[in-house]
């Protein structure tokens, strides 16, 4: 059993024995405040400091989340009594598509990576994250596409198909452009999901404080870092059914079409490979708020450290292995209906074990009330229930009957609503303080708790047995006879006394705090670090950056706050008015370089309008305007990354305080930019291998594959395409040896070789399939083929831009033999790139061969 | 008789006993679509599973929320290694993994009988998914399958075979009192076994979203007597009745006029398009508009008139430009169709 504090005896740095005097350090927070002032005025939008974009981001989801639960309300007054006409089929339909869909997308997922970008920083002792302009860009297009998608109701246009969104009627009966909404509007925000999920991970491994050992992260922490992993291989799955579908809607190509080969099984199986892990995602960061309130309230260290994190990681792990438990009726075979079920009786352990350290550290500590733990309590209440249905329902013969029934409804918001939203509003009388130096109202949150726990109960607890007397799940209206009426009738008046217990949280939030003192200086009296913070906070974060040696350095480390507050620990200063901060090793946090960050810029709002602009004009199918507004988005993230990003510092290194000297720049596996574009290529792999597998699942399908007598895309043409593509990236990594020994002939002709084999080694790859007539919209065969070869082409059109971006570098000056990060990203993306093609090359050519 | 056997008879009596304490206790037709008033074997055995899983449920919540109540009151205590052992590795792994592994046994031992087809030659219905609607036709060994829609009888006591398919979007087949649901996938075929225990009528419903109109998608099933059924399949088979009365007769010619067979049959008669439900011997049947409405002439007039009124974007044109008399003559022609 872990209790210890965690605290490790070592030969860490110990703060400066004496502050520095006065005059220095008031000369030192000045030059700190102008390196960290957040912009005034209009320009205050082109911030991109974690504090403040996590801000905007945490607002704009609680919006979504008020616009989603507007809608449930809409539909449970339609439904309160039966054959009730309040709303049409056409608009219900609708509203209970984008209220799922937007819970989803727009409001449990984006609030975990708001939350984190506000917080994550602050409990690592970080002044920001590594990819501040990143963070920004992804809430833009957070907030652009969450915007377009949610507003398409008040036209009419909305999707109808359910957030699952099941072919064939999505994509063959709905006409309208609410699939293409979806389709092509999620596809954006999914893109800017995984963009912040790379920024958690590179954050939660690099940007730690020093000393901070991977034993030592605070839960939360850990819990941001698997739920971002689990994003990584959980949403290309449905960006390549997104994919899949929209090229079928736009240009009839058959995937799921039995007509044509197709089988909509298989956007299931893509759907729910990222589904189900996708409620885990939901569930694991907002657990992750109440194992930070826990030991807090109880005034202990956590009690079973070690289990949490491994029952975190067991769940992410056991996560993926589930989605099949959706589709227990759709006649699959017994013996896979048992291995999924019990899978999904599986998980229920490692989340007991994390409810039970929770518990075990309340039973050991020295509790008392308030708020964040009523709301806690209510999660543990709420969220049990939903997981003992959890564990009803994947009983297979059970499944039968509660499938898609309201059985289903009930047992999926008593999770979401007591594993999230719950502790999310723990969250928020939590961490309320730490945002503009108030408390919230410990009245207004009793009376809101005892709205919203006996509403939400008198709401959902009903739809379990309205479930079992057979009311279907997405229905607009139901029989009398069925006798279900009054258990309706009590969830409609449930919802509204729930509505009424978040309206009170909200105006808690945003109700005028003007006259109410500031809250005392850590007023929980909690151990972890984002509680240094004065009240209020300063833009610059953290004073000075702490070495760390214990879980709850604020319980544990003598003076810690003092020490902090006089700049007795590291980067006291901005000697050079830059923004900084301290990058660390993964395992043992030791500092390895000083990061300089990027300031205020609008160019992260321009790349999501400019992106933003291609899904949008794709949903009206509008191309050619699509393809100018990318090429337009490639082209500010170019500048983006120019004046930005991998810039030669004016010296090479600095010292840091305690008599450490650290470099300023990195290059290769110590820079968190090759982290970005590891983790992205990871995520970009997974689709990859999602395409992968909708080739071999047509081939496990079909009696032949490729059928009869399709000529496939031949041998040869591949092969050379192959070839001529590992030629490419064998030219960049002799570009990177010719730039290495400042050969600057050899690089450029390297470099420029590489960008021409590269194009015509796609040409090739491309040619195959077009010289053997392969037609896409005869059979998904073809389909498959081509579809493979136009991820290679984008991964290719990548790294091609990335090698050209290289070589203006070197021209400019601004890439040297010395300062070569931008190289060794690009040779980072070019090992994946030529993967996918080998792969390609194998399945497309080599597999026929042996089928 | 083992152990087992005999629990699961005593259980499944409880059941029955059950259901008809609440189908008496309740107005007359509650529970007619309800998967805790059971009438099939499989419905019957998933009631008992549901029971008792709910029993444990509360209980386990019971425990778990009192702890988590007790240790969170204000209070103060001591750490205590013992204590958090119990609680992480007892009530966090150890309970968990024996009650899981015990209910999962329990469960999975149930798939094999609730996935196996009937046996050979039992009844065998097979049911396409229509949007939205429901077209059946029951198969006849050695003679003509029998095509009607949105209505299914069942021998009492007697297993049988549902053979169910779709050529459009996904729909599921589920009669909630009678046994579990079953997806209807185009391109796929799947199946499903059901065993009626009693009579009765019952309702069923499209369980899996298909579009506009998915909540209206619905139909009976009556559970009879063997004789019964006979009678009912052969009336069934036979060709539609010819109208007598001179209202009827007016009807059959608007029907023809008006160019309804394009999409319907009438067996017997020159309308053999299959894009709408048989209508041969619609008249006979317990509802109209796949359970929409009541079989009886206001409703039917309202139908043929507006169906989209009825039922949101049905594929059935409307017919209200007809004369008020043609839409009698019409509703008199396929009130005569039983």
């Amino acid at each position: 059993m872990d209790q210890s504090r965690g605290a490790v005896s070592g030969p860490d740095p110990e703060p400066l024995p004496v502050a520095p005097p006065e005059e220095v350090r008031r000369a030192q927070e000045e030059r700190l405040m102008t390196a960290w002032a957040t912009p005034t005025g209009w320009r205050y939008w082109s911030a991109v400091n974690n504090s403040v974009v996590g801000l905007w981001y945490t607002a704009a989801t609680f919006i979504f989340l008020a616009f989603a639960g507007g809608l449930a309300l809409l539909m449970r007054i339609q439904l309160a009594t039966p054959g009730n006409d309040f709303v049409s089929a056409e608009l219900y339909n609708q509203m209970f598509t984008v209220h799922g869909s937007v819970m989803m997308f727009l409001f449990a997922l984006p609030v975990f990576e708001a939350i984190a970008v506000m917080w994550l920083p602050q409990m690592l002792g970080a002044r920001d994250l590594p990819f501040p302009r990143l963070s920004a860009f992804g809430f833009w297009a957070f907030l652009i596409g969450g915007t377009f998608l949610s507003g398409s109701i008040f036209f009419n246009a909305a999707p109808a198909g359910g957030w699952f969104m099941y072919p064939p009627l999505t994509s063959e009966y709905q006409t309208g452009i609410g699939s293409d909404i979806w389709l092509l509007g999620f596809s954006f925000i999914e893109v800017a999901a995984i963009a912040a999920a790379v920024e958690m991970i590179v954050g939660a491994l690099k940007c730690r404080p020093p000393g901070m050992r991977l034993n030592l992260v605070p839960l939360y922490v850990w819990y941001v870092l698997v739920a971002s992993a689990m994003i990584l291989f959980a949403f290309p799955p449905l960006i390549a059914g997104s994919l899949l579908m929209e090229i079928q809607r736009a240009f009839h190509w058959p995937f799921f079409d039995p007509a044509g080969g197709g089988d909509p099984l298989l956007w299931q199986h893509l759907f729910w490979l990222f589904g189900h892990p996708e409620v885990y995602i939901i569930f694991l960061p907002s657990i992750a708020l109440i194992a930070m309130i826990v030991p807090t309230f109880a005034q202990r260290p956590i009690v079973g450290y070690t289990w949490v994190v491994l029952a975190a990681i067991g769940t992410g792990f056991i996560s993926f292995g589930l989605w099949v438990h959706h589709m227990f009726t759709t006649g699959l075979p017994g013996i896979t209906l048992a291995l999924f079920s019990a899978a999904s009786e599986a998980v229920a352990i490692p989340t007991g074990v994390q409810i039970f350290c929770f518990i075990a550290t309340l039973a050991a500590g020295r509790v008392t009330r308030s708020v964040p733990m009523l709301f806690t309590m209510g999660t543990v209440v709420i969220f049990v229930l939903g997981g003992l249905t959890g564990v009803m329902v994947a009983i297979v013969p059970f499944d039968f009957q509660a499938h898609d029934t309201f059985f289903v409804v009930a047992h999926f918001h008593y999770v979401l609503i007591g594993g999230a939203l719950f502790p999310i509003f723990a969250g928020c009388y939590y961490f309320y303080p730490l945002i503009n130096g108030k408390e919230l109202s410990p009245r207004l949150g009793r009376l809101a708790f005892w709205l919203a726990f006996v509403g939400f109960n008198v709401a959902f607890f009903p739809m379990h047995l309205a479930g079992l007397l057979g009311m279907p799940r997405r229905v607009f209206t139901y029989p009398e006879e069925i006798g279900i009426g009054y258990l309706n009738m009590m969830s409609t008046v449930g919802a509204f006394v729930l509505a009424a217990g978040v309206a009170i949280v909200f105006w808690d939030l945003v109700r005028p705090k003007g006259h109410q003192p500031y809250a005392r200086r850590n007023p929980w009296n909690a151990g972890t670090l984002e509680w240094m913070q004065e009240m209020p906070g300063k833009p610059w974060g953290v004073r000075s950056i702490p070495e760390i040696d214990s879980r709850y350095p604020l319980w544990d480390q003598p003076n810690f706050l003092r020490d902090v507050d006089e700049g007795r620990f590291y980067l006291p200063d901005a000697e050079e008015l830059r923004r900084e901060s301290i990058v660390t090793s993964v395992v043992d946090a030791q500092p390895v370089y000083v990061m300089r960050l990027p300031g205020p810029s609008w160019l992260p709002l321009f790349a999501a309008l400019a992106v933003g602009g291609f899904f949008v004009f794709g949903t009206y199918h509008s191309w050619w305007t699509a393809l100018a507004s990318l090429v337009v988005g490639i082209a500010i993230i170019w500048r983006w990354l120019w004046i930005g990003s991998a810039q030669i510092p004016e010296k090479p290194e600095k010292s840091i305080g305690l008599g450490k000297t650290l470099p300023l720049y990195a290059s290769g596996s110590t820079n968190v930019g090759w982290w970005g574009v590891f983790i992205t290529m990871l995520a970009a792999q997974t689709a990859f291998w999602c395409l992968v597998f909708a080739y071999f699942f047509y081939w496990s399908i079909h009696e032949e594959f490729p059928p009869r007598p399709s000529p496939g895309p031949g041998v040869f043409w591949p092969v050379v395409g192959g070839a001529l593509l590992s030629g490419a990236w064998g030219l960049t990594v002799l570009a990177r040896s010719h730039n290495r020994g400042d050969n600057a002939r050899g690089f450029y002709l390297s470099l420029g070789g590489a960008v021409v084999l590269a194009l015509a080694g796609i040409a090739a790859l491309a040619y195959g399939p077009w010289v053997t007539g392969l037609n896409p919209e005869t059979h998904v065969y073809p389909a498959t083929v081509w579809v493979l070869v136009a991820w290679n082409a984008m991964q290719v059109i990548t790294g091609v831009i990335m090698q050209a971006y290289c070589l203006a570098r070197r021209a400019a000056g601004h890439l040297t033999a010395r300062y070569d990060a931008d190289l060794e990203n690009t040779l980072l993306l070019w090992h994946f790139t030529v993967f996918t093609a080998v792969v390609t090359v194998a399945v497309i050519a080599g597999f026929p061969l042996v089928a | 008789m083992t152990v087992a056997d005999l629990s699961q008879r005593l259980a499944r009596a409880g059941v029955r006993l059950t259901a008809v304490a609440l189908a008496a206790c309740t107005t007359a037709c509650a529970g007619i679509q309800s998967a805790l008033v059971p009438a099939g074997e499989q419905a019957e055995r998933v009631a008992v599973l549901f029971w008792f899983m709910s029993g444990g449920a509360v209980a386990i919540w019971i425990a778990v929320v009192a702890l988590a109540l007790f240790y969170g009151r204000p209070h103060e205590a001591a750490p205590n290694r013992r204590r958090d052992r119990w609680l992480i590795v007892g009530g966090g792994v150890v309970f968990p993994l024996v009650v899981l592994t015990l209910l999962l046994a329990y469960g999975l031992a149930m798939i094999p009988p609730m996935v196996a087809r009937a046996p050979e030659g039992s009844l065998m219905i097979e049911v396409d998914g229509e949007m939205w609607w429901w077209r059946v036709r029951y198969v006849r060994p050695g003679q003509d399958s029998v095509e009607l829609a949105n209505e299914i009888r069942l021998p009492v006591g007697e297993p049988v075979q549902f053979r169910l398919t779709s050529d459009n979007v996904i729909h599921s087949f589920w009669i909630p009192s009678l046994g579990g649901k079953m997806d209807m996938i185009p391109g796929r075929v799947t199946y499903l076994a059901l065993h009626p225990t009693r009579t009765g009528r019952f309702a069923g419903a499209c369980a899996e979203y298909c579009g506009t109109s998915h909540a209206l998608m619905r139909f009976y099933a009556d559970v009879v007597e063997r004789a019964n059924f006979d009678a009912w399949l052969q009336h069934q088979a036979m060709p539609a009745a010819t109208p007598s009365s001179r209202l009827a007769v007016e009807g059959q010619r608007v029907f023809r006029a008006t160019g309804c067979g394009a999409c319907h049959t009438v067996r017997g008669t020159d309308a053999t398009a299959r894009i709408g439900p048989d209508l041969t011997h619609v008249a006979g049947r317990s509802s109209l508009a796949a359970g929409t409405l009541t079989n009886e002439l206001d409703p039917l007039l309202r139908w043929v008139a507006h169906p989209d009124r009825i039922k949101p974007g049905v594929h059935m044109p409307a017919f209200g430009m007809l004369a008020d008399d043609e839409l009698r003559a019409l509703a008199a022609y396929l009130q005569e169709l039983r």
